[in-house]
Formats: C-alpha cells, structure tokens, sequence
C-alpha cells in the first residue's frame, strides 16, 4: 500500500442534520418490535437489542460486521414512524420557518427587492446574525404574502410542541408539507444551509436508532437485566409507533389516533430532553427521571466535560505524602509496594539483553524485576511463575519488558487542586520504604501541599517522546520561576529560613562543628571553609555559594547584605533573600548559573537551615510571650489611652458635636473613627512588643526571618486580640441596641462592640470569647462562597484564554489566527524569564561599571 | 550619553529606555554606555517569550490560581473619608463579566487651574452633583381631600444648588402632565386637573415626584471634594463620564470612571482596555497579590480586541471562538450543536479542546510544528 503521510487523524468535524434518507442509508436494521429478547435470552431480530446494531454479550458477534463484543463499534438501525413528529430540539427553528414563510405558497414573507438586497448580504460571514435577526423582525409584520396575496396570521406556539395558525391547530404533516414547499434561495435568508439541512428534516419521518454499544444493559448479581435509560425509552416509543399503526390501518377513529400521536410525540421528545419545562420528565418506575439524549450530553457529568475534555489514565499511584528533606527537591520518594505495580516499558536490545532478562528472572514479586512482556505485535504477557522458563526463551531484540520502576525513572507528580502549571511536575523517581510519597519540603510551595494527611498522584510516563517531553519541560528544576510574578516559588521555608538566618546572624562553632554540618547536608568539599579554630554562621552559609558570585541586596529589615566572590560579607539570611515569592538571592543565583545548579544549592540552603534548628533546638515556650512588668505597663496604658479617646468620641457623638466626614453619616463618622483608634491600639502594642521582647525569644526570631507569622500575631498572644470587624465594621446585631445581654442598652464602647482587650496568653473573657466566634465563622462562611465563585471565574478564563498562544512572528493570536496582541505583554518579555517582570537594569549597569 | 542611548530606540521598548537614562549615574564612560547598552540588548533578547509558548493559558492560571485568596468583602474604605468601593473577588467578577450595571460606579474628576489649587471646591462639586426633587424637600403634606401635594422646599439648597424656582416648577410642569404646578415662596403646589382621583394614584405621585430629575449631571449621586497630594479632585458616586467631560473645568485628560462601558463608550476601545488594565490591577494590589501586570493586559486584549468589549462569558469572548468543540465544552453544548448543524459548519479543530476530546496532539507549544508522519497500520 501507498504510504500515506499524515498531521491529524482527523482534519475536521461538520456538523449538519440528518436527512430521512441519510438516517436510510445509514441504517443496517429496521426496528419493529418493542421485544428485547426472546425466550432463551436472545436478542430478538428487529427488536431494540438486534444482533445487527452491535452486541453488548460475550460471545455474541455482530452480524453486521462481525466482530464481537468491544471489538464492534455499533450500528445504527431506525424506525418509521406512523405519523411525523416535531424534533424538540427545533422547535425554535420551525416558529422561524412558519412565521417566516407564506401559509398557502411557501415563499419567504419579503418583497422581492427585499430579497435581492438581503441576500447579497447575507453571506458574509460576521453581519449575517444581524441580517437574519433583521429579516426577521421585517418578515414578523408581513400580514399578506407578497407573492400569492394570501392572508398571513401569526403563528403561536403551545409549548412544547404544538403550533398554532389562525388559532387552529397545525399538524406535522401539515408543517411538513408546507416546508417542503420553501425554496432552497429562501432557506439562505432564514441563515440557514440548505447543502445541509432541509426545514422538512426538522419533523422525524424516520427515527435513528443508536446502536446497542451506545445504551449497554447491565447484569445484576441475580440474573436480572437492567436496561439502559435510552433502551426504555426507546421501547416506549417502538410500542407506541406500533400501536398508532395499528390503529391507522384497523381505521380507528380520529380522536384514539390524534392521543397515541400525543403520546409518539411526547416519548420521541423525552428521548431527547427529557427536561423540558413545560412536560413531566419520563421516569423509571422507581421515581427516578430517565437520562435521556441532552442529560447524556450536558453539565459537568455529561459526555463532553466529563468524558471528553478529561480522560482517565493508566499507570498511575494515589497515596499520603510525608516530608524528606534529605532527598533532592527534584525527587519523588516512592514506596516499593507501588514501584512494583507501576512499571516502565524498555525495548530489549542486543546491547541491554542480559540485564532484561535478569527483571524477567526475578518475576512481579521481587524488587527490582517485571510485570509483563510485550511482543512485537502487540501482545501482553505476564510474568509468572509458570510462564517465566517460557518467555525467557521466547525474548529477543524488538519485544518490550515492562519493567518495574527503578531509582532515576521518570514521574509526574501532582496535587490536586492543579491550580497552575506548578501543581504537575516532573520528579526522579527514588524508591523508599515505607507507603507514603516522600517528598522535600521546599516544593510544598507550588504544589501548596502540607502533611496532614494530603494525598498526591503519580503518573508514570509510557513512551520516550512523553519522558523526554516531561523532562525538558516539566522538571522540577525548569519550574524554580513562577511564570505569574518571575520570582522563585520553589524556594525555602519555615524551618530552614529560621535556621539559616539563626546561622547567618550571629552563631560561631568550632571547625570539627561545622565540618559535621556541612558534611550532615551533604556537602563534601570543605576546602571554601576558612582555616581557623573558630568559623562563624556565615562563613559555613558561604560554602555553599559559588566562589564567583557576587549580589547585592537588602534583607527584610531593610539592612544591607552583601556578598562578595562567594563570601557573606554583611547581612543576614532571611526570607527577603531565600524565602518564596521574593527570593532575590535565589532569583539571581538563577539567572547567573542555570536551574541545575540552583536547585543544588537551594537544596543545599534548605538543609542547612534544617539542620542548624537541629543541632541547636528550636521549640517555642510560654517565656516567649514575656515582656516584664514594663512591658505589660505600656501595654495598659495604650489600651487606657484608646479606651478614653473612644468615651470622649461617644460623648461628642451624644452631645452632637462630633462633625461628620463628606459624605458621611455622624454614626459613620463614629464608627470609623472608633475603628481608626483601636486598630492603632494594636499595632502601636505590636511596636512596643518589638520593643520590649527578648530579641532571642523564637517566635521573634520566627517573625523577624520572615518564616512565619508577624509582630502582629505576636501582640495578639502576648498584649491585645483587637477589634473583631464582621463585614468591615465593629459588631452590632444580636439584642436590640446591644450585642449581648451583658451589656447596657447603646453602649457604643469598646468592649460591648467586639474590642476584645487582652492577648491570648491572658484569656478571653466570655464575651470576648463569643465575638471572636463570630468573626471566625464569618471568615469560615467566606471561605466556604468564596471557593466556588473564584472557581468558576478561573475556568472562565482558562476557557477563554486557552487557545491564545505566540505565534512565529511574535505576535499573540487566537485560535481563528487573529491577532489579540502585536507583541506579548507590549514588549515580548517572558515572565518567568525576567526578574519580577523586568529586565534589571540597574544589576547590569553595576556589573559593567564595576568592570 | 543621550545620544549613544538614542541609537538603541526601536531595539528596546521605550519605557526601557526610560528607565536606563534614569538608572545610569552622569559621568559614565562612553565605552561603559555602549557596553551596557548591548547587555541590555542581549539580556532583552534572551527574555523575550519563545513561539508556541501558551501565554492565555498561562495568564489564566496566573489570575485564577490566587483568586482563591481574595476577599469576598465587597466593603473597603480607601482612605478613611472617602467612600466604599467594591473590591476584591466581586469586583473582579463584574470587570471580567464585562457588566453593565457595576455595583459602585464611582468617578474621580481632576480639576483645572485654578480650581484644582482649591478654588470654588464645594460649590463645583454640588454643580456636578445631580439633584432630584428629594434633594429639596423639607416637608410633604398630601391633602387627600383636594387631590393636592404641598411641598414645602428647602430654599437654601435651592440657592446653593443655582437652581432656580422656576426652573423647578418648570421641569415639574414638564414631566407631569395632566397636573398644575404652582409655587408661593416656598411651597410648591401640585394638583391634578382632573376632578377626581384615587387616592393611591396620589402616593404614588409623592414618590414619583421625588424622583424627578432637577438639574446637575444625571447619575452623579454623591460628590465629594478630596485632596489627593498638592490638588484637590472631586470624587464622585454614580458615573457619567460623558457629561462630565462638556464642563469646562474639568481636566479631560486625568479625569477616570470605573465603568468600562462608559469609557469605551466616550473614549474608545483603546481607553476601554486600559481602564481594565487599570482597574483589574488596582484589586489586585489591594489584596496584597502579586500578579504580573502582563498577564492582565492579555486578559484586557482578548475582552477587546475585536473591538467591543466583551466579558468572559458564554454571550461574551467564549462566544467568538472559531471552534464549535470548544464552546460547546464550555457551557450550553446542545445549542451550539443545533446552530451548528443547521449552518452546517466545520470544525476545523485548532484550538486546544477539541483536540484533547479527539485524543490528538494540541497545536501549541510543542504541538505546533507541523510534522507529517506515517500512520501506523
């Protein structure tokens, strides 16, 4: 045969209606029978399970092609329907037509210049809407037929499907015979093609039947059969069309006929929506509605979403993930349980034979070995016991052994919710023991996963071009900058910020002391330590940084930090430099030696910090929280301060003197002064904190590095909580003129409205204690909305964004190939290429004056 | 120097450009310009985004992924004094909805010499501020018995509104006919010139005179004079961009609504886009995010580049796509199927979607060259 050379399997979709000769055509069976099976559980010939329209048993085969069960994709097979009926899902179209057109010659209800002048613009793609929007409209108040002078009366429509012309009642036979009638010229003004659609088509003469593959019945455990949805009604449908034939041919009278017509109609439109407003949905004698055609199709669960726009998948793992950050970050630590199950297909070779067969020797049960072979044509073989002796003679170069994973595979690991592309990165496969994922803390960021129980999946590449597609693109290492901000997001955190800042602050050890730390992160070259007794945090924080690096920088208390030719000469490490989503050390690191070398180093950073914590202790204790006797003075006083600024605005408020701002009601201007006051309290606490606390005390450490948490949580625990806000406003509802009954009636003061006025160490009051509930269930009720609102605005964009991508010329087009942007971004730069969205041009001056 | 950077125009965007005349120090070496001109060139170069690259995709994730951490509050105060403005996920919502009622409509006027200094502040800020009957009521009697509303007006506002009584009763005489409308000093008499009438009519008449459009700019509720630095501006609730924009002190060119119809409507698509720029940022900001302000303008780009605005929805952007597969993934697929089927249009499958529903490799990124292979029997 001819090879032939291809791009896509499939070039293109048409879409179109089927015509009652098409549905013919098409057809391999005709159904006459509402019958299943017969006696014997057989598949009755020209019943809804005919052998012809496919098989859905074992053992059965096809009769139209002849294939069995899975191999045979169906058949369609039809009706004839006793009496025409309308198609639900045209009911629309077929108003147009009849309102459109003339009720005794058919033609269209336009003069015929206006015919000449719409349909020279009606063709052009983008005003054609409006055109046929505007015709209309025109052809709506037509009350005469310009072209046979026949009276025209507006057609109504009774829903679902009955039309009205002179308030009487048209058939679809009529219908029929009328659209017959349009011509194909009047069929482009209605904005419809005729190569493709006739009106008449849009009333079913003949009904398509799917094939059984599509409807599949299932077995229950008793033997019973459980038909599928579209089988019962399509049953239905085949009773009632027989019994309306019958009746047609006994001559029953009119009005038994007009009823089981009904009836057709009403089975024929359930089967293709069954939730039509204006009829009861079919249901299954347990009450349940049917899932017909449309519910097939539609919503999050129907056939395109569900099925289509997302896939299901093979070869890949669930479980609970757990931290280990002696691992690299670009590794994933997978149990040997799940590496024994998954498995890699590797291509026997002359070169690689021997080791092939040693997996085949040690079989699915024992690590490192194989599950299956697979033979040049395709065919799978498992590895037993009994079959081993066998196939370790039948292997040559071109079969495929599915092999276990091993150290260095590759994997896409992901966490779900994958908000960005960051939730689905490429790791190296490490096999461990135990049954939890491992992995380092440091990528905890972009997958925003913690410990407490958080699951994540693995996918095991099958093929080279995914692996190497996974590899290039996907690896942790190429994902270090966040394309939505181009600073790091894969960067330290928590632990090793405070030990690295801890380190770089101020800590000395001996030399035999640093050597073991350093030795501890893995680290092996100690020649960058300097040769003296005493080495100080810095200097073992300067091991690690290339010798020919130099930044400049600031730390988050705005101090400078320097570093020189790989030395730390100034400045503390913190999470300005280290920490994600600012990370400038890291970002310029980046930018000078690559992302292999920066996630060694920061793999290196992280460690050391952990391992600093280690070797010195870290723990949090109550004696954090003191301040002294001095501290705990200033603390009332502020409060005191506030407390009377406050009673002074609610007295001028009483008094009438209290002036209010533009635009503003006097209680407004109450509240909000009040607010003002009070939120200052606190923070002015959260400075005399800073001031007063033991500046070794961890949770300041905490704070400072930038690990976690702020002076304000701080000031919160030791000095005051602070006004609980609900809705951005002090607490008002409850009681009527209070909050609680515990208080007088208009108490506007502090305390009655939410303000609640020591730390945590020292306890909440009752009631303090029931308005910090309330603003915590109200930050939990907002959670709870605000989740779904962002997500659906999130899969608005992505579905109105997604196929907008650069094109060779630079330029940023859609699907249809227009130009949304002439360059990306208005100047073409790659976020995750620059440094926090621009190029730096200040480093580059430095460097080049420097020179 | 100027000159040696000059040559570089056109190689490097001019904001850059900008930038660089700022960052360099004056006494730097003609040779050290040059070389850190080509630097620039080169490093400009090397960070521009490659073809192929998915940028929507990427915008998507970029605005979607931290919309989960932003607010649902809608209350905000921008500085004590002034007023509340939706901000956070819901004003998001409604810029991206493309709406055309929006919750705060809200309009910062900038003043021109002298007025911006603080000249006649209070006295322009009420003439802009629209004004309705119920702005100058003090009191309302209806007499039911005679069919009449007496309203007792207040006469200061009147004045310092520079509304005239007879103007008053003018545009009342104007907007309710089949009434007679007298004013003695200060109360103002409205009564109907038919004999009788029922008593429910007359309430409701009190509340539609109260409604009555006076004078002022339509739409402009709430003034409110505001000094932001050196100047002093008038922020206003309630927008009318294009009113505001005859009146000759105000500074056309700084003045800013929040309504991206309005905008587009008076100024143009271009002015349109950067207002949702503008406006999508400020949120951001606000919530303490950190989203490149790219991945915004792409967002702004595609709800306008075909020249309206369009929001992100099914009527909107989602509606244009070339593909029947792709819109039909998004939402309502049975309808575009039957508008579909009765043009008879073809996908021509080339866009994303459709080509993940088909199980085919996606035409971007390292989908996009165009390899031509044999088919595997």
């Amino acid at each position: 045969m001819e090879p032939e050379y291809i791009y896509k399997k499939i070039k293109s979709i048409s879409f179109g209606v089927l015509s009652p000769k098409v549905i013919k055509d098409m057809s391999v069976a005709k159904v006459v029978t509402p019958e299943l099976y017969d006696k014997e559980g057989y598949p009755v010939d020209g019943g809804l399970m005919d052998t012809r329209l496919g098989v859905i048993d074992p053992g059965l085969i096809c009769k139209t092609d002849g294939l069995k069960l899975k191999d045979s994709l169906g058949h369609f097979g039809y009706i004839e329907l006793a009496r025409p009926v309308i198609h639900v899902k045209f009911v629309k179209n077929i108003l147009a037509f009849l309102r459109g057109t003339c009720r005794e010659c058919s033609r269209i209800l336009l003069e015929d210049e206006d015919i000449e002048k719409y349909k020279s613009t009606v063709n052009k793609g983008k005003i054609k809407k409006v055109v046929v929007k505007e015709i209309s409209v025109k052809v709506a108040k037509a009350t005469k037929c310009p072209h046979c002078k026949e009276k025209q009366y507006k057609v109504k429509i009774e829903k679902p499907t009955t039309y009205l012309d002179n308030e009487k009642r048209i058939s679809p036979i009529e219908i029929r015979t009328r659209f017959e009638k349009i011509t194909d010229e009047d069929l482009i003004l209605f904005g419809v093609n005729h190569k493709v659609v006739r009106p008449e088509w849009m009333i079913l003469t003949l009904m398509a039947i799917p094939p059984v593959s599509m409807r599949p019945s299932i077995t229950l455990e008793s033997g019973e059969r459980s038909e599928d949805d579209l089988t019962h009604k399509l049953g239905d449908i085949v009773r009632i069309n027989q019994r309306l034939f019958e009746n047609i041919n006994a001559g029953a009278p009119e009005i038994i006929i007009e009823d089981l017509w009904d009836l057709l109609q009403y089975h024929i439109t359930t089967f293709f929506d069954n939730s039509i407003a204006q009829i009861p949905p079919a249901r299954h004698r347990s009450g349940q509605a049917l899932k017909t055609i449309t519910g097939r199709i539609k919503s999050k669960e129907g056939r395109i979403r569900h099925n289509l726009a997302g896939k299901r998948t093979n070869f890949s793992s669930r479980t609970v993930i757990s931290p280990d950050s002696m691992i690299g970050l670009d590794e994933v630590g997978v149990p040997k349980q799940v590496a024994m199950k998954l498995s890699v297909p590797e291509r026997i070779t002359e070169e690689n034979k021997e080791f092939m067969v040693k997996y085949i020797e040690k079989g699915p049960k024992s690590y490192p070995g194989a599950n299956y072979i697979v033979r040049p044509d395709g065919k799978k073989k498992k590895i037993t016991d009994e079959t081993k002796e066998q196939l370790l003679e039948e292997i040559e170069p071109g079969y495929q052994v599915e092999r276990h994973l091993l150290d260095g595979d590759i994997a896409i690991f992901n966490r779900q919710p994958s908000l960005h592309r960051m939730s689905m990165m490429c790791h190296k496969i490490r096999v461990l023991p135990f049954k939890t994922f491992r992995l380092n803390p440091a990528v905890c960021a972009p997958y925003n996963a913690d410990f407490d129980g958080d699951e994540m999946n693995l996918h095991v590449p099958q093929t080279e071009e995914a692996r190497a597609e996974a590899e290039i693109l996907m690896q942790v290492q190429t994902q270090l900058i966040s394309p939505r901000y181009g600073l790091g997001i894969i960067a330290c955190n928590q632990d090793s910020i405070a030990g690295n800042y801890l380190l770089t602050r101020e800590m000395e050890m001996d030399k035999k002391e640093a050597i073991r730390l350093l030795a501890s992160i893995g680290v092996e070259d100690f020649s960058n330590l300097p040769n003296k007794d005493i080495i100080t945090g810095k200097e073992v924080f300067s091991v690690l940084i290339p010798n020919d690096f130099s930044f400049n920088g600031k730390s988050r208390d705005g101090n400078k930090v320097i570093i020189h030719n790989g030395k730390i000469k100034e400045g503390t490490m913190d999470s300005a430099n280290l920490g994600s989503g600012s990370g400038l050390l890291i970002r310029t690191l980046h930018k000078k030696y690559g992302p292999d070398v920066t996630i060694k180093i920061l793999g290196l950073m992280f460690r050391l910090g952990i391992k600093t914590l280690l070797k010195n202790g870290f723990t949090v204790t109550l004696s954090d929280l003191d301040v002294g006797e001095k501290g705990t003075n200033e603390f009332q006083t502020i409060l005191k301060d506030a407390e009377s600024m406050v009673d002074e605005l609610i007295k001028e408020f009483y008094d009438g003197k209290l002036v209010a701002f533009p635009g503003r009601s006097v209680e407004e201007t109450l509240e909000l002064k009040i607010l003002g006051i009070l939120n200052k309290a606190r923070n002015d606490s959260g400075k005399v904190v800073l001031k007063t606390i033991n500046k070794d005390a961890h949770t300041i450490v905490m704070s400072s590095s930038g690990a976690r948490g702020n002076i304000i949580n701080l000031a919160q625990m030791i000095a005051v909580v602070g006004q609980q806000a609900f809705r951005g406003q002090r607490i008002e509802r409850g009681y009527t003129d209070r909050t609680l009954s515990c208080f007088e009636k208009k108490d506007l003061g502090p305390s009655a409205r939410g303000f609640i006025r020591d730390g945590f160490k020292k306890g909440l009051r009752p009631h303090e204690f029931f308005f910090m509930a309330m603003t915590g269930r109200d930050s939990l009720m907002d959670t709870a909305l605000r989740t779904p609102k962002s997500g659906y605005i999130y899969r608005r964009l992505s579905n109105a964004l997604q196929d907008i991508k650069v094109e060779y010329d630079g330029t940023v087009r859609n699907a249809a190939g227009k130009i949304v942007q002439y360059k990306y971004g208005e100047d073409g730069v790659d976020v995750s290429k620059s440094e926090g969205g621009k190029i730096n041009i200040q480093r580059i001056i430095e460097k080049v004056i420097t020179e | 120097m100027e000159l040696d950077i000059k040559e570089y125009e056109g190689k490097l965007p001019p904001k850059m450009i900008e930038e660089i005349k700022g960052h360099l120090p004056a006494k730097t070496k003609k040779s050290d310009v040059k070389k850190i001109m080509e630097r620039i060139c080169e490093e400009y170069k090397s960070s521009q985004v490659e073809p192929g690259e998915s940028v929507g995709i990427i915008s998507a994730e970029s605005i979607g992924e931290p919309s989960t951490q932003m607010t649902l509050n809608t209350f905000h105060f921008a500085g004590v004094q002034e007023m509340n403005v939706t901000l956070g996920l819901p004003r998001i919502i409604e810029i991206m909805d493309a709406r055309k009622e929006i919750k705060t409509p809200m309009m910062q006027i900038y003043l021109k010499e002298p007025y911006c200094k603080g000249k006649d502040i209070k006295d322009l800020a009420q003439r802009i501020k629209e004004n309705k009957v119920r702005d100058f009521i003090k009191e309302i009697i209806v007499e039911l018995t005679d069919n009449k509303i007496d309203i007792k007006i207040d006469l200061q506002k009147l004045k310092s509104s520079e509304t005239k009584d007879v103007v008053l009763v003018k545009t009342l005489a104007k907007s309710l006919k089949g009434y007679n409308v007298k004013i003695e000093k200060d109360i103002l008499t409205i009564k109907s010139k038919a004999k009788s009438e029922n008593p429910s009519d007359v309430y409701k008449l009190k509340e539609k005179i109260k409604n009555i459009y006076i004078s002022g700019i339509k739409g402009v509720y709430q003034v409110l004079p505001v000094k932001r630095g050196e100047e002093f501006i008038i922020v206003t609730a309630g927008s009318n961009l294009k009113e505001i924009m005859k009146l000759d002190f105000v500074d056309k060119v700084r003045t800013l609504s929040n309504d991206l119809h309005e905008i587009n409507a008076v100024l143009g698509i271009e002015a349109a886009r950067a207002s949702i720029i503008n406006e999508t940022y400020k949120v951001i900001e606000n919530q303490g995010l950190n989203i490149d302000i790219r991945h915004i303008m792409l967002v702004a780009d595609t709800m306008c580049f075909s020249g309206a605005v369009k929001g992100i929805t099914r009527y909107g952007v989602v509606q244009q796509k070339s593909s029947i597969l792709a819109r039909a993934s998004f939402e309502t697929p049975i309808k575009h199927f039957i508008e579909a089927s009765l043009i008879g249009e073809v996908d021509e499958l080339n866009s994303v979607i459709e080509n993940v529903m088909l199980n085919q490799p996606i035409p971007t990124g390292t989908g996009m060259p165009e390899l031509y292979m044999k088919a595997s029997k």
